[in-house]
């Protein structure tokens, strides 16, 4: 075979190799989803909103599990978002110079990707142990760490974006420094700070290893934020791991709430970042 | 002296007087603002500082709970294989091998995968598919892993027992050298299994980055290529890949650092046994199953220091693989002369 | 030779701002190389020259807006009224309020018309709403941009078309009546008849205040301005009154960049 001809014979080659890839990461998706709905639909009933979740055996819902994950998703976005946006302004408006903007934005990098379960591990050993229980506030302070990072990251990155130009501007006005920050540049960057906070809430409501050592699980209504408090993400991994026919149901269902919970918001914050960043 | 052109009659304050503000600005409130400025750098300045200590804790904190089991252990713990909680000897080479086994399975897979998905949303796909592809590749990124673990302990498991793994043992089990990890008996879940599952989840990330970073490619250096006579793939592998290397490694540590911290889905699928076994067939348990599984009923401060050592373990895998990558990164955007 | 170019200027102008022996750095990089200037007060005075010649960088020192980035330094003087403003007493924020500067790129900030106006007003200003308003439809109609956005004060400065947004930025700059205006190739990003628009506001402008602007565009320079600057790799090569300067320049440089030889 000529040279010319091995090379077209390649090219078509890894091109379908490239289609089939692309089949096969959609084949996957649509496995997982297709099972999904289908176990989930058929356990999603009213119920599931109106009752606590029950013993083994027993019918209810998963009311109590589903307030206590809104509850400490919203709690530990309210914690761990000042504090991200903070130290991401410092990273994208003070960190031209020194030392402590590239070692911080390293570490951050490294809590990004650190494993989750380890970031409860050391809520559980920095928190739990010295008060000796589980609680709904150890929950929240690891959903929080989670948050930090990814928060901190999108702040920095979206404030980047916007130019220098902009900055000058408000500076040649006389603005001190921190009114060019707070008025300007962070205000041209709110659209994709605010996304950054949706996919941080995404992220977060997803997350089982945090919880597991620190706000654990409570199998009643429970508004004590020093107790264990009940939530969807753990309650899924008791009750999927049972052999009880009835908690399997209840799992296949509060999986399916959590996946259209994460996907929703993942879509809007899509959307809402398109429709609200101006152009520069 | 000229009169300001184009004003009412009757001049209110704010027209009338033409002297320049400047002169007006008392040294009181411009000191103000100088501390507020002061104020806000520091506080801003806090907040990082916070980052840095949470990461001190976290080490801190890890290594402080581990001190039982290091001095009970020391270095043995990271060679022994052992792992009986009524005897209390511990030892944490099962977890680490399964941590290390299961991701790297699903880099090898993850890697070529996400790399032909990313080839085919930029330089095959219709330009109207490319977006409703790209999320849906997305969307994979975003299911949380908890439902991997339930899809792939209920659904694919059974499907895996009965009609793939009798296969792989049938052909790969029989070739000479590699054939020993594909022997045993097809429980559908174990290692291999959760090496599949976590190389379905980290797909979606190293192929977002990918696409990404492909798609800044500037045209002008593919269309040089093209003139040329180039077919695409060699366009593609010839100078979009060395041109986005290092956003390519990027993606691939990013995916690698979630394999190795994934939790849920490993949990459910990969058998959690202690022993070592040599087939790929077999059930294992990485440090973050074990962790997930046992740490809530652990008794015994022995048990309990060395479950948290296994966490300093993974956190140190984790720490060192991001490091590592971060030196390559900026090594490589040096060769090039960019920065990152 | 710089002493020369000053004494182009005639004594009987009133110097706004004397340039003293400056010198500018980027990092290493020597940008302007012992500069003596003065800029004549209420007269528009234009800095031309090849690109890197330095001109942008010598404006942006009569704001000290370079103090924004480090590793950029200026040594010497800048007397502007009588005081130097390169001294490191001398507050940023209180210079800034008096010298004021309108960019190559319009730059709107991301809030209303009226409140991109308002926004440099209240930092150092506190006028009731009513007072406000007054402010905010005055220099809107010094800018020319009155009549056409006045009944959508609130909608977003970015809403409006690249010309309207420069005048905004126009508007916005002279709402808190600086002494001195600098202009930084105000029309370069600008259509033509946008750019019509804003040299007739540069001759209205004069009037009231000192005016600096650079453009790279020879003919527009020869339009708007009654001095003019050309620099070339970091000097001063000749200063005197636009026509002078541009019918009988002094210097063969001069002349061979205006004449088009190079550029």
């Amino acid at each position: 075979m000529s040279l010319y001809a091995r090379r077209l014979l390649l090219n078509r080659f890894n091109l379908l190799v490239s289609l089939f890839t692309m089949l096969f990461g959609l084949f996957w998706l649509g496995w997982i989803l297709i099972t999904l709905f289908e176990a989930g639909f058929r356990a999603l009933t009213p119920d599931l909103f109106l009752h606590m979740t029950p013993p083994p055996g027993s019918t209810g819902g998963l009311l109590n599990a589903i307030s206590g994950s809104l509850f400490m998703a919203a709690a530990g976005t309210l914690l761990g978002t000042p504090i991200g946006i903070m130290a991401g302004i410092y990273l994208a408006e003070f960190g031209r110079r020194g030392w402590l903007a590239p070692v911080t934005r390293f570490i951050n990098d490294i809590l990004l990707s650190a494993p989750s379960i380890v970031i409860g591990l050391f809520i559980y050993e920095a928190y739990v142990v010295h008060v000796r229980h589980f609680s709904a506030w150890a929950g929240i302070m690891a959903l929080a760490l989670i948050v930090i990072p990814v928060v901190i990251r999108t702040t920095e990155n979206m404030l980047r974006l916007v130019p220098d130009s902009l900055r000058e501007a408000a500076a040649a006005l006389g603005a001190p420094q921190w009114k060019v920050i707070s008025f300007v540049t962070v205000r041209a960057a709110k659209a994709g700070i605010i996304t950054g906070i949706l996919l941080a809430v995404a992220r977060i409501s997803g997350e089982t290893a945090p919880l597991l050592f620190t706000a654990l699980n409570n199998q009643f209504w429970s508004i004590n934020m020093n107790a264990p408090m009940a939530n969807l993400p753990v309650v899924i991994f008791q009750f999927a791991m049972s052999p009880y026919e009835n908690w399997q149901h209840l799992a296949w269902a509060g999986a399916l709430l959590i996946t259209l919970s994460v996907l929703a918001l993942n879509i809007f914050a899509r959307v809402f970042f398109r429709n609200k960043t101006p152009m520069y | 002296m000229s009169t300001v052109a184009n004003t009412i009659e009757g001049l209110p304050r704010s027209l009338s007087d033409m002297s320049t503000v400047s002169k007006a600005i008392p040294d009181a409130s411009l000191r103000k603002q100088y501390w507020l400025d002061q104020l806000f750098r520091h506080a801003t300045r806090g907040f990082a500082f916070l980052v840095l200590a949470l990461l001190v804790g976290i080490i801190a904190s890890l290594i402080l709970g581990s001190i039982p089991a290091i001095k009970a252990f020391g270095l043995k713990f990271l060679v022994t294989a052992h792992w009986n909680p009524v005897t209390e000897e511990f030892g944490a080479v099962v977890p680490i091998v399964g941590t290390l086994v299961t991701s790297f399975i699903a880099l090898l897979i993850g890697i070529p995968v996400s790399f032909g998905i990313a080839l085919f949303l930029t330089e095959l796909s219709p330009k109207w598919l490319r977006r409703p592809l790209g999320t849906a590749i997305e969307l994979l990124a975003a299911i949380p892993s908890i439902i991997y673990g339930m899809w792939g302990l209920f659904v694919f498991a059974p499907v895996f027992a009965d009609y793939v793994q009798p296969l792989l043992t049938g052909t790969l089990g029989a070739v000479p050298l590699v054939g020993r990890l594909f022997q045993g008996p097809p429980m559908g879940i174990g290692i291999l299994t959760a090496g599949l599952i976590l190389a379905i989840m980290v797909i979606p990330f190293i192929a977002s980055v990918m696409r990404d970073v492909f798609e800044i490619v500037p045209a002008v250096l593919k269309e040089s290529a093209y003139a040329l006579g180039s077919t695409t793939w060699e366009v593609v592998w010839n100078v979009v890949l060395p041109y986005t290397k290092v956003g390519v490694v990027g993606g691939v540590m990013l995916g690698l650092g979630r394999a190795l911290g994934e939790t849920m889905a490993v949990t459910f699928v990969i058998g959690n046994a202690h022993g070592l076994a040599s087939s790929l067939m077999a059930p294992g348990s990485s440090i973050a199953s074990t962790l997930a599984n046992e740490f809530t009923e652990a008794v015994g401060d022995l048990y309990f220091s060395s479950l948290i050592e296994l966490g300093l373990i993974l956190f140190v895998i984790t720490f060192v693989v991001l490091a590592f990558s971060k030196l390559l990164l900026m090594r490589l955007a040096k060769q090039e002369g960019q920065k990152t | 030779m710089n002493a020369a170019v000053l004494q182009s200027t005639p004594e009987t102008v009133v110097q706004k701002i004397e340039v003293k022996d400056l010198n500018f750095y980027y990092g290493g990089f020597h940008a302007l190389k012992n500069i003596n200037l003065g800029i004549p007060e209420r007269k528009v005075t234009a800095f031309i020259g090849p690109s890197g010649c330095g001109k942008s960088t010598l404006l942006r020192t009569f704001n000290r807006m370079y103090a924004l980035y480090p590793n950029q330094e200026a040594r010497g003087e800048i007397f502007l009224d009588g005081e130097n403003i390169l001294s490191p007493r001398q507050d940023l924020n209180r210079l800034r309020a008096k010298v004021g500067m309108v960019f190559q790129k319009p730059t709107p900030f991301p809030m209303s018309i009226y409140d991109n106006i308002a926004f440099g007003v209240r930092l150092y200003e506190s006028l009731s709403s009513r007072e406000m308003d007054e402010r905010v439809e005055w220099a809107l109609r010094k800018a020319a941009l009155w009549e056409e956005v006045k009944d959508k004060l609130k909608q977003s400065g970015t809403s409006l078309s690249g010309g309207q947004q420069q005048r905004l930025c126009i508007a916005r700059g002279i709402a808190v009546k600086p002494e001195v205006l600098l202009l930084d190739e105000p029309a370069s990003a600008l259509d033509p008849i946008s750019t019509g628009r804003i040299e007739e506001l540069v001759h209205e402008l004069k009037n009231d205040y000192t005016i600096v602007i650079v453009t790279h565009n020879m003919q527009q320079a020869a339009r708007v301005s009654d001095y003019t600057a050309y620099m070339y790799l970091g000097e001063m090569m000749e200063f005197g009154v636009t026509d002078e300067v541009f019918i009988k320049p002094k210097k063969k440089e001069t002349e061979d960049y205006i004449t088009g030889r190079f550029g």
